[in-house]
């Protein structure tokens, strides 16, 4: 058996969860998943800014903190913290702690390779939209393939203690472990089914152990000390999701139920690089406090195509808020609301898209929300979008004014004008598997 | 009678794009064939209105005595491009939790 923990969720999750994994008990593997969708763009600017930049900058202190630790009880670290820059950030990592064997693992950025793709005929259609990529070209600005377990599996036999990618499967991460460590093989589809099913309920962190979680959330014990999750990984594909006792949360099957079905779609069809899992194949037993286990996954053939994640320019936003307060708050925040979109209008500005919310009414749910009567404040919310930099940009002159030109009592506008932002939108696609090569490297 | 359907179930919501899921989670394996019968993906589309612009696609997970519910188009373009707060739908499933629906005395009784 081996313990994998998972110690961050996204790139802006808790900074003491990894640390607190290594210190409070046993675990042979830490797996820290930084990126989102959009996660590469970012670093792709950043890059752009700086050559230098480009990854997740939290990781290499983070290391450098726990780097005694990781040696002294060889627990090895498996992270995407490369973003589009994963040499740099081994690089950093050896900065922070120089005595580490650290491995990255390239082949997954195709920014370069676009133009080649479009000229030999694949369309990249957004899988979402089914429009060809063409219709951006020009535009876009980061280009990156998931790659799958068996490349961080082959880092890891190099003996590193670090094993840093760029864009790989979120679950992946914790699979590869698996692989290295009972050496399943490249159509052990069962296995590598359970192995990413167990890395798709832990990849978000603390959201399996109790936090964002439904069930009786009042009666959850010390949230503030939430234990991160950690899977008992056995050779046969079973696994068990547990934390590290005393730590807060808590981990039962309806927990683990709500985070199996997370951002999925068909849960028949759950496509990695390595294999299709079928989430509803899955057993799980509450098999004592804190432990949930899993058995009984099946897997099917990994897909011909891989998923990119391609993120393009598209245009500019911003969003500006306003207080009002009782007597007839949501009345002053309509009216206000209406002078916003006449003035705009009678500037002569087109948008996108203007949308407008009544915060503490209906901001989150529209007209689902229940009906309120007269409630004692409200924030008017109203945002734009459009190709035009200069429109939304002068939307923004147009929030504040309203406190002396607009219905009576308008508050809340102590942090000035909304902020400009540029829209850097996502664009999954599909590349034939043919086409990616993987490689590793160790870094000195 | 009618009932809202946290009463035999629990939700969680998250993003793909423009579209969010909402995993519906029985209490009790018994209450599974009312989940089937009352979270149709007709009514979740209708109980949602104008909020999901697209159709509602259900996913049945009989192991886990739950449903998954994909509903297309409803988070105003997605991720970074939505002006909406809950770009993300984060908090769709709970909202889904008033839904009324139908059920027998005798089918919720212990």
């Amino acid at each position: 058996m081996i313990r994998i923990a998972n110690g961050q969720g996204f790139w802006g999750d808790w900074l003491e969860a990894p640390v607190r994994l290594v210190d409070g008990g046993p675990i042979d593997y830490l797996t820290l998943d930084y990126l989102a969708e959009v996660t590469m763009s970012i670093l792709q600017k950043q890059r752009q800014a700086d050559p230098q930049l480009g990854y997740a900058r939290d990781f290499p202190p983070l290391i450098g903190r726990i780097a005694k630790k990781l040696q002294d009880r060889r627990i090895k670290v498996l992270a995407n913290a490369g973003g589009v820059n994963p040499i740099a950030c081994a690089r950093a990592v050896l900065k922070a702690a120089p005595d580490l064997k650290v491995a990255v693992v390239l082949g997954d950025d195709v920014l370069d390779r676009i133009e080649e793709f479009l000229d030999k005929g694949y369309l990249m259609r957004n899988i979402d939209t089914g429009e060809p990529l063409a219709s951006i070209r020009g535009r876009i600005l980061s280009a990156n393939v998931y790659i799958g377990a068996f490349p961080l599996a082959e880092a890891l036999a190099t003996g590193a203690d670090v094993v840093i990618a760029g864009r790989c499967a979120d679950a992946a991460l914790v699979l590869a472990p698996m692989i290295a460590r009972f050496g399943w093989g490249s159509e052990d589809w069962d296995k590598l089914a359970s192995g990413i099913v167990a890395g798709h309920i832990i990849e978000c962190g603390a959201q399996c152990s109790g936090g964002n979680c439904q069930v009786d959330w009042q009666n959850i014990p010390d949230l503030a000390n939430i234990g991160y999750p950690i899977v008992e990984a056995e050779p046969d594909g079973g696994f068990t999701v547990t934390k590290h006792p005393g730590t807060g949360g808590r981990i039962d099957s309806h927990g683990v139920k709500e985070q199996l079905l997370y951002e999925i779609g068909d849960p028949r069809q759950y496509i990695t690089p390595d294999c299709i899992a079928d989430f509803t194949s899955i057993r799980l037993e509450d098999t004592g406090p804190d432990r949930v286990r899993g058995s009984g996954v099946r897997g099917a053939p990994r897909p011909p195509m891989l998923k990119a994640s391609i993120s393009y320019d598209a245009g500019w936003k911003a969003s500006g808020t306003l207080v009002y307060t009782w007597p007839q708050a949501l009345e002053k925040a309509r009216a206000a609301d209406g002078i916003v979109r006449q003035r705009l209008a009678q500037l002569g500005l087109s948008f996108d898209e203007i949308h407008t919310e009544f915060f503490g009414v209906n901001a989150c749910h529209g007209r689902v929300s229940p009906p309120v009567a007269d409630p004692p404040e409200v924030q008017l919310r109203i945002g734009v979008r459009g190709s035009d930099r200069r429109a939304v940009d002068r939307f923004t002159r147009e929030m504040i004014p309203l406190v002396l030109t607009g219905p009576p009592g308008g508050t809340g506008y102590g942090e000035g004008r909304p902020e400009v932002r540029q829209i850097v939108a996502y664009w999954p696609a599909l590349i034939p598997r043919d086409e990616i090569r993987t490689r590793v490297e160790v870094v000195e | 009678m009618k009932v809202p359907l946290s009463r035999i179930a629990h939700t969680r919501s998250g993003d793909k794009g423009d579209n969010a899921n909402i995993g519906v989670i029985a209490w009790l394996p018994r209450y599974y064939p009312i989940l089937l019968r009352e979270a149709t993906p007709e009514r979740v589309k209708a109980f949602f209105g104008e909020l999901v612009k697209g159709d509602v696609d259900r996913f049945e997970l009989p192991n886990l005595h739950a449903v998954n519910l994909l509903l297309h188009h409803a988070l105003g373009g997605g991720g970074t491009v939505s002006l909406r707060t809950d770009a993300q739908g984060k908090t769709l499933g709970a909202v889904l939790l008033a839904m009324e629906i139908e059920v027998d005395e005798r089918e919720l009784a212990d």
